[in-house]
């Protein structure tokens, strides 16, 4: 295990600061390539990382920023280049390797039991280093105290928010003696006042000698965060900039390598015929578990959408099974025109025309051993043209399926291929594309863009769009709030499966959607960066 | 469907290749006993006398139907172990209502046929409606039906049962000449050998099989449960509908497995009635990897190695218990191998498809340029 001087801090700023002076450098890569069969994952990537900063990775959505740190976490072993960790060259060919020259990663999705405690989760395969008792209690409430991670080594973890496990995660890989943390897209799952308090802990981490590399897309943030920003894209490191002189716009076009498509409102089309109503509908959990769903009321008309934002599992899901009839609401009325719906099975909702996207495409959307065409039937496994009587027409499926790939822009070889084979973006446009086809009165869309790529974001957007032109309602949850201001019409934020009063996206900030999702409404606990 | 010549290959080499294996880790075993290799080897591999390609095609049909009822339920990744329970306990009701010949002649064997399938079902559709309603895994609770199956089937057959004089062997009621199923008469060379008549049964199963499964909007929705449970759900499929059904479909097919016998060799029901069908019949399944020609194929090598293994004492001194341990074998080298298979053609068809779009994106690039230029 490498010990680093928490004093050896840098005198210069700059990110192109002399590359002579090895030893400031934390991380070095160099010509890092990676090829997976047909593309290359990256390519010559060049990044210096001073030790002791946060230094923060940015680019789209397979840019290759996720390939790069597993290939510095050691899951993956590059092509060609090396690796310089503290001066040294280094060659990873595990975790455990990486570890062990201070390289820990907290990820994205969380690692961690529920039903244990911190201590229990920290200690977790790390048993041989200060045991499973006092020792390693005393060991976590001092790493806790010095980087003021404030985290109670015999909480359980279900009692815990999202923030307060992520810092859990910070701690257990500091707890593994990690000296260079590369925390993977921290703030997808926060809500902005959680954002403000990991950065916090990340100028404290910084403040004793941790290294911090910081993956996000999010610009605003990274701006607010980072010492040094690279910008990867199209898998190579293609600038880096100093984010005292350089503004989101410059370090957007950098990442897109032109001008940033945006999910603009068009017109509103709005009309008064109510499309979808849910009304004073409520789930209960399971026994002694408050509500899932309290009282949830909503209406959507013809040409609407209506953004749903929230921190995640404040019942999204449970709404959009309620609505798709895969649960049975406890009480309260749902209506498709006027229609009870309420309880009706899935395949009658889905033949009365409710077009589903779910939110995870391969659990719920797709059969990832069939081929596109069976993909292309399924959901509509009772509706023309897949069927005739009881039987399935493969031929005209798969005539539809040419023309959703043709209509829907799905990258594909064949029809024939697997829908595993395909890329997110390209499965997420067979999906929408096969709902679509079906022309749907209610289009329910769960996290539509998640996982894709630019081209696929900017197109999935615009079909939203037409289909609501067109008349359609459309019921859209999303975790980005760039994309719910700018598709929605009206913006509902759920929390504890609750419903808040509706926000105008024309004029609601970012902060108080912040706050309604924290159900800190008006009064936000802490100024937001 | 599209064939390529590199999937047929793929599909062909995870049996074949198990099947070597088998043989590579039975020599082994027969080294490390002193036992003759070589003999062992020509026994089990000479070409069968007509008597005993007979022998193998008869107990193929058999094995072929095990095979499909276990096939439906591995399809929806139902596993369902208690086809040997099933046909059993549809051997006997059949056997019971056959011998009462209550009707004539054919009929009587296209309602026993029925009768066997009712019972089967209907023995499956207790550990299906215990999945869906109490959640008890149907493997847990097969497994136990066949034990009931046994002590079940026993308990009645001595009520029912004639003991034959001077014998402890204990039989139904024998069927009537006239509801019995002639076999098909083959020579081969100088023998006459019969084919059980029931073969069609077979081979009608197999059809429905490929048919219901590939071609209706049932199938669909159970290959579509098999694939992703929550996929279906998401679709539309009522998943507990589908497991009880395909549960009760399961165990009709199972009905039928010890019909070939009872209307074509034992026209009884007894304690010698051939058991362990329902195992054998998983065994097929997996090396047939469920579909309709491969478990035909599958069926024949079982019956095959089951059938050569009878010269085994004999000409080689060595118990045909051996052949237990090549099938053995097989069956578990072969999950091994369509596992590997199967996760290599993912891998090829990723790589595959990333190359054809990369070839289609460096053409689109090149056009461009030379139109630019």
């Amino acid at each position: 295990m490498c010990v680093i001087s928490a004093t050896d801090k840098p005198a210069g700023r700059s990110a192109s600061a002399g590359p002579t002076a090895t030893d400031t450098y934390a991380v070095e890569l160099h010509g890092i390539t990676k090829r997976f069969p047909g593309v290359v994952a990256n390519k010559d990537i060049e990044l210096s990382v001073r030790r002791g900063t946060v230094h923060a990775l940015v680019g789209e959505n397979g840019a290759g920023k996720s390939t790069l740190m597993k290939i510095l976490y050691g899951v993956q072993q590059p092509d060609e280049g090396t690796i310089t960790v503290n001066g040294q060259v280094v060659t990873l060919k595990s975790p455990t390797e990486a570890i062990d020259v201070g390289i820990g990663m907290v990820f994205q999705h969380f690692m961690l039991a529920d039903n244990l405690t911190v201590l229990e989760n920290v200690v977790l395969g790390a048993e041989k280093l200060h045991g499973i008792g006092d020792g390693a209690r005393t060991r976590i409430r001092a790493i806790s105290k010095e980087y003021g991670l404030d985290v109670d080594p015999d909480d359980l973890v279900e009692d815990l928010g999202v923030g307060a496990r992520q810092r859990v995660e910070i701690l257990k890989v500091l707890y593994r003696g990690a000296k260079i943390l590369i925390l993977d897209e921290p703030t997808a799952v926060l809500v902005p006042q959680e954002v403000a308090e990991l950065f916090d802990n990340l100028r404290e981490l910084k403040a004793e000698g941790l290294t911090v590399m910081f993956i996000s897309h999010k610009l605003d943030e990274v701006l607010s965060v980072a010492d040094d920003i690279t910008v990867i894209r199209r898998g190579t490191t293609v600038a880096t900039a100093d984010p005292k002189t350089t503004t989101a716009r410059q370090l957007a076009e950098l990442m897109v390598g032109s001008a940033l498509p945006s999910p603009s409102t068009e017109e509103s089309t709005v009309t008064d015929r109510p499309v979808l109503t849910v009304e004073g509908v409520d789930l209960s959990g399971s026994a002694g578990q408050r509500k899932v769903l309290d009282n949830v009321s909503l209406t959507i008309h013809a040409g609407e959408i209506v953004g749903i934002a929230g921190v995640e599992g404040n019942g999204q899901a449970e709404l959009v099974e309620v609505i798709m009839g895969m649960r049975e609401p406890s009480s309260g009325r749902i209506l498709l025109e006027n229609q009870d719906i309420s309880d009706w099975e899935v395949r009658e909702i889905r033949e009365a025309g409710v077009g589903y996207i779910p939110e995870d495409r391969h659990r719920h959307g797709l059969l990832l051993e069939a081929p596109l065409w069976e993909n292309v039937i399924l959901g509509h496994q009772t509706q023309a043209p897949n069927v005739k009587g009881q039987l399935i027409d493969a031929k005209a499926a798969k005539a539809d399926t040419e023309a959703i790939v043709k209509d829907f822009d799905v990258r594909t070889p064949s029809i024939n291929v697997t829908s595993g084979s395909l890329s997110g973006g390209n499965q997420q446009k067979l999906i929408i594309g096969r709902e679509m086809r079906h022309t749907p009165r209610v289009l329910i869309a769960a996290h539509p863009t998640r996982g894709v790529d630019v081209g696929a974001q900017a197109s999935i957007w615009s079909i939203i769009k037409k289909a609501r032109r067109e008349g359609m309602a459309v019921l859209l949850i999303s975790a980005d709030l760039e994309e719910l201001v700018g598709l929605s019409d009206t913006i509902r934020v759920i929390l504890r499966g609750g419903l808040s009063a509706p926000f105008d996206p024309d004029v609601v900030t970012r902060e108080e959607l912040g706050a309604a999702m924290t159900g800190a409404d008006g009064h936000a606990k802490e100024d937001v960066q | 469907m599209s064939f390529s010549p590199r999937k047929i290959l793929m599909a062909l080499a995870a049996p074949v290749l198990s099947i070597l294996v088998a043989m590579v880790i039975t020599s082994i075993i027969l080294l490390a006993a002193k036992d003759p290799v070589g003999e062992v080897w020509a026994q089990l591999l000479r070409l069968p006398s007509p008597r005993l390609t007979i022998a193998i095609v008869n107990s193929a049909v058999v094995l072929y139907l095990s095979a499909v009822a276990v096939a439906i339920g591995f399809r929806m990744n139902l596993f369902n172990i208690g086809v040997d329970g099933q046909y059993r306990v549809a051997a006997f009701a059949a056997a019971v209502f056959a011998g009462q010949a209550w009707l004539p002649g054919w009929l009587n064997i296209l309602v026993s046929l029925l009768v066997a399938m009712l019972a089967g079902g209907l023995w499956a559709a207790i550990a299906g409606w215990l999945k869906v309603t109490r959640g008890v895994s149907e493997v847990i609770s097969t497994i136990m039906l066949n034990a009931i199956a046994t002590y079940l089937v026993a308990y009645f057959l001595q009520k029912v049962a004639l003991s034959s004089e001077g014998s402890n062997v204990t039989n139904t009621k024998t069927i009537p000449e006239s509801s019995r199923v002639p076999g098909i008469p083959v020579t081969i060379g100088e023998q006459q050998r019969e084919i059980y008549g029931l073969i069609f049964l077979a081979v009608l199963v197999g059809f429905l099989y490929w048919f219901i499964l590939n071609k209706t909007r049932f199938g669909f929705d159970l290959r579509a449960t098999g694939r992703s449970e929550t996929a279906a759900i998401a679709s539309g499929v009522k998943v507990k509908r589908m497991v009880l059904m395909s549960m009760i479909l399961s165990g009709a097919v199972a009905g039928l497995v010890g019909m070939p016998l009872l209307f074509g060799q034992d026209f009884a029901y007894g304690t010698t009635f051939q058991a362990g069908l329902g195992f054998s019949g998983i065994a097929v399944a997996l090396l047939g990897r469920n579909h309709h020609i491969g478990m035909a194929v599958a069926a024949i090598v079982w019956g095959f190695l089951e059938q050569q293994s009878n010269g085994l004492q004999i000409n080689a001194g060595v118990s045909d218990r051996l052949v237990g341990v090549i099938q053995g074998v097989i069956v578990l080298s072969v999950v091994i191998a369509y596992e590997i298979v199967r996760r290599a053609s993912i891998t090829i068809e990723q790589r595959n498809v990333a190359a054809a779009l990369a070839a289609e994106r460096a053409k689109a690039q090149n056009a461009a340029a030379e139109v630019a230029a």
